[in-house]
This record gives C-alpha cells, sequence and structure tokens, in this order.
C-alpha cells in the first residue's frame, strides 16, 4: 500500500492499480491446501500455468511448474486441471 | 450549411451521435431498445458514421462494452428505456465511478408491473443516484442540442463524468417534428475530439475499479460529488455558448417562462415544460401572474437557480411524471429541500400526472394552477401531493 498518495489533491481521477507483485502483501497465508508438485508425473503440458488465477505459477527452463508460496492462495485449480494428476492438495498443517 | 429535417426525437439523437463523431456505440438491440440506435445503425451501415457499432447481449453488457471503449479513450455512446436501463444499473455506478464520459439517451418509459409501453420518468429517476448527470429535453430540437453539449460538458476535465440525455417515449420518441442539423464543420469546433482523464493503455498496463479500503473510499465519492457542482457551473456556460454558435438556448439549468412577476411557478421537468408555457399564456389572458420553470438538468440539482427563482414568488406548483412510492414526486422533494433554508419561502404543492403516458395537457397544468392558486389565496396548502385526474 506504499503507493498511495497520501493527500485528496494527489489522487487519480479513479482508483489505477498498475502491475506489480503483491502490493496487497503477501496472501499465502490465506492457504488451507497446499498443491504439491510430483515432477515425475508432470508431462510439463503447462495448463496449470495457464490456469493459475492469481500467476503464482511461473513456467522454469525445462516448462515444469514453480509454485509461489509466498502467493499462492491455494484454491486447488491447478491441481484440478492437471490432465496427469500430478498436482495434489495436502493440509497445511500436515 | 445547416440544414433543417423533419424526424422524430430518436432519430435526431442519432444524428446528434453522428455529428459528435462518436467512435463506439454498443447497444442492445430487442426491445425496450429504440430507433435511436437502429438510426446510427444505418449511419454505420452506409458510411456515413465512422464508428465500431457491438451490438451485445443486454444492457448490463452494454454499459460494460461503453465504459471498456470510453477507457481506451474514445467518444461513446449507448441508448436505452424503461427496463434495459434498470437491467444497466450495476454499471451505471461503475461509469460515473471510473469517470468515464459516455453518454446515453434514455427514453423515458414507464416500468412495468403493470405492463406499459408509454412514458413517464420512473425509469430514469430510479437512477437518480448512481453519479450520472441527467438532462431532460423538452423537443427534438433540444435533444440534438443537448447531446452535443453532454459531450462538451462530460468530457471537460472538471466534471469527467457521464450523463443521461432523457427525453419521453412517444411525445418525443416516436413524434416527427423539425429540427436543425448544423453544419459539421462547426459542430466540429465547439467539440473538439475527446481526451480522457486517464486512459488504457497496454504499453503502460494497469487495471481500475480496484478495491479502495475506507481510507480512502469517501475521499473518491466526495470527488464526484465535486464534479457535480462543478457541472452546475458549467452547464449554463455550455449553454450559453452553444447558443451563440447555434441559436438555440435553454436557460442552463432551468428554462423560465414569464416568472418575473409572477406569484405561481409551475415547476416542470420534459415536455410538460412546453404545455406548462401554454397554461402560462392562457392564465395571463385572465390576468392572473403565473409563470412556468423546467428543471432541464435534475442531476446535478439546481437548488441555487431554486431558492433564486422564488425569491418573489408567493407560491411552487410542482408537476412530477413520478412518483417515489411512500413519500411523493422527487421534484417535489428536492424542490422543498431546495428551499428549507429560506426565510419567507413560498408555499409549496406537489402534483403528481402523466403516469404511464397518461396526457398531461395545458388544460391540465391550467386546472393545476388554479387549485395551486387557490392554496395560495388561502395561505394554505390542504394536500401536499395530490394524483392529477385519478379515477375514483
Amino acid at each position: 500500500m506504499d503507493a498511495v498518495q497520501k493527500r485528496r489533491k494527489d489522487l487519480p481521477l479513479t482508483p489505477l492499480s498498475c502491475p506489480s507483485v503483491g502490493s496487497m502483501g503477501k496472501t499465502g497465508f490465506w492457504r488451507t491446501f497446499r498443491p504439491k508438485v510430483d515432477y515425475s508425473k508432470c508431462t510439463r503440458c503447462t495448463l496449470c500455468w495457464v490456469y493459475c488465477p492469481d500467476a503464482a505459477i511461473t513456467r522454469q527452463d525445462d516448462d515444469s511448474p514453480k509454485i509461489d508460496y509466498d502467493y499462492c492462495k491455494g484454491c486447488g485449480i491447478c491441481s484440478n486441471e492437471c490432465p496427469a494428476k500430478a498436482i495434489t492438495m495436502h493440509r497445511e498443517e500436515e | 450549411m445547416a440544414r433543417m429535417i423533419v424526424d422524430t426525437a430518436n432519430h435526431i439523437a442519432g444524428y446528434a451521435a453522428r455529428a459528435a463523431r462518436v467512435k463506439v456505440v454498443a447497444a442492445y438491440p430487442i426491445t425496450p431498445q429504440t430507433t435511436v440506435v437502429e438510426k446510427i445503425a444505418d449511419f454505420v451501415e452506409n458510411g456515413e458514421m465512422d464508428a465500431e457499432y457491438i451490438r451485445v447481449e443486454s444492457e448490463h453488457s452494454a454499459m460494460a462494452a461503453c465504459m471498456s471503449a470510453a477507457a481506451t479513450g474514445v467518444r461513446t455512446f449507448t441508448a436505452t428505456s424503461a427496463h434495459g436501463l434498470a437491467l444497466m444499473h450495476e454499471t451505471l455506478h461503475w461509469a460515473s465511478g471510473s469517470r468515464l464520459p459516455i453518454v446515453m439517451v434514455v427514453v423515458n418509459r414507464a416500468m412495468g408491473a403493470p405492463w406499459s409501453i408509454w412514458s413517464d420518468f420512473s425509469d430514469s429517476l430510479s437512477q437518480r443516484d448512481t453519479g450520472w448527470i441527467q438532462f431532460y429535453c423538452a423537443d427534438n430540437q433540444e435533444v440534438f442540442d443537448t447531446i452535443i453539449q453532454a459531450y462538451k460538458l462530460c468530457e471537460d476535465e472538471r466534471v469527467f463524468l457521464p450523463a443521461m440525455v432523457c427525453l419521453e417515449g412517444f411525445i418525443l420518441s416516436h413524434t416527427y417534428a423539425p429540427a436543425k442539423i448544423p453544419d459539421q464543420a462547426k459542430v466540429d469546433d465547439f467539440l473538439p475530439p475527446y481526451k480522457s482523464g486517464w486512459v488504457l493503455d497496454v504499453d503502460r498496463p494497469y487495471s481500475h475499479g480496484n478495491l479502495v479500503s475506507p481510507e480512502w473510499y469517501m475521499e473518491f465519492r466526495y470527488m464526484i460529488q465535486e464534479s457535480m457542482e462543478n457541472a452546475k457551473r458549467i452547464i449554463p456556460e455550455i449553454d450559453r455558448e452553444y447558443g451563440k454558435q447555434f441559436g438555440s438556448e435553454y436557460g442552463g439549468l432551468i428554462e423560465r417562462y414569464k416568472c418575473e412577476d409572477a406569484d405561481l411557478v409551475l415547476m416542470t421537468m420534459g415536455t410538460m415544460g412546453s404545455d406548462a408555457k401554454l397554461a402560462v399564456d392562457s392564465l395571463r389572458k385572465e390576468g392572473l401572474k403565473v409563470g412556468a420553470a423546467r428543471v432541464r438538468v435534475y442531476r446535478p440539482f439546481p437548488s441555487e437557480e431554486i431558492v433564486k427563482l422564488s425569491r418573489n414568488v408567493q407560491m411552487l406548483a410542482t408537476i412530477d411524471r413520478h412518483i417515489s412510492f411512500g413519500m411523493e414526486g422527487f421534484l417535489a422533494s428536492e424542490v422543498k429541500a431546495s428551499l428549507y433554508a429560506v426565510k419567507d419561502r413560498p408555499l409549496a404543492a406537489g402534483f403528481i400526472a402523466g403516469l404511464g403516458g397518461r396526457d398531461v395537457t395545458a388544460q391540465t397544468i391550467e386546472k393545476i394552477a388554479k387549485k395551486s392558486l387557490g392554496y395560495m389565496h388561502a395561505g394554505k396548502v390542504e394536500r401536499e401531493t395530490d394524483w392529477v385526474d385519478l379515477k375514483e
């Protein structure tokens, strides 16, 4: 929230947000279930990367996914979409 | 060269969108849509108008498309009516909150149930608090002129708000009347290309309409209120400038008719303002000092002008083509609220008339005036709200 101006006259007409990493702070702690990737099963199809609604999955050099646990909210969409069943969800406390 | 045409207010609204060089029109094409966008579709199809015409699946989507287009920095237009406007309600808030100067024609039609295809203001007045500027027109020429003026106003950096230009269904929408279509070069001079307050740009990406914490939400709302107040000052300036350029002027926020020495002023909106003038002429012949004031701009509401207008007036009669159920007509409420702080304010009586397209003729208005004069002489308003010609 550092970017917020401190005076009314400095505000834009309407709230505008520039793309930035986690401007609202780290959201990974919202997670109840944690996705885990079994790289031996992963076929590098990149569907998880396509579907992640939070852009918390990046593609590594070999196209395998890397999950950013600082921002992954644990929604489980990647796990649901993975055709190879390579991503499984596990309770955080496990 | 300016030219006179004889056409319906709906078609004339289409001519105005063309003259304003609107770049994107998004509209739901099925009823309650009107021939406003049909005319524009013709213009685009014939190559007479260089605009993107987007057919959408609902009015909600029409406004969303207009917002997106306006956010890329182009002039946008849409039109709707009654239940279509109601469906659009949510996106109306988004458009004003995003400060996008979209102009929309609302063809006023009564809301169901019971089903009605005739006119009253219940559709647009239900959208009173959406942050849209609202104009109400009295004739076909005013529809054309107001659309051009609305773009000039909304795109002013002191305003940056969207506007509805309201015209009554059938009474104007389907009635052929003459209107002057000014020379395109003169319209271009009056209305330069749109420069937006902010613009979506792929090279400098950002998103809008984002979450704002309680710490700042009020400030953004206050800025809209400030812009409404600015609009109140700017509308009469634009009206005068337009009058100088094109010959038609409407008195800015309120059109006054024989109010200078009036004891009683009849307050109306829309086409009832024209009938009120006829009523005034006839009553004046009987020696009765009656004037008429047509509220042309309902948001921002011209409270200060109403205070000025009422200075030497003994009685105000408001005629509402609308009812706020459980209260009274909006015009009645807001006229009275405007006068609360005034010492020796005039008496005020509210009249509900013309709902669902019932005719309000000059004779109806004369009757209202006579009743109001009765209240005035008695020094007491017997009924705060009267339903005119209500069947027993």
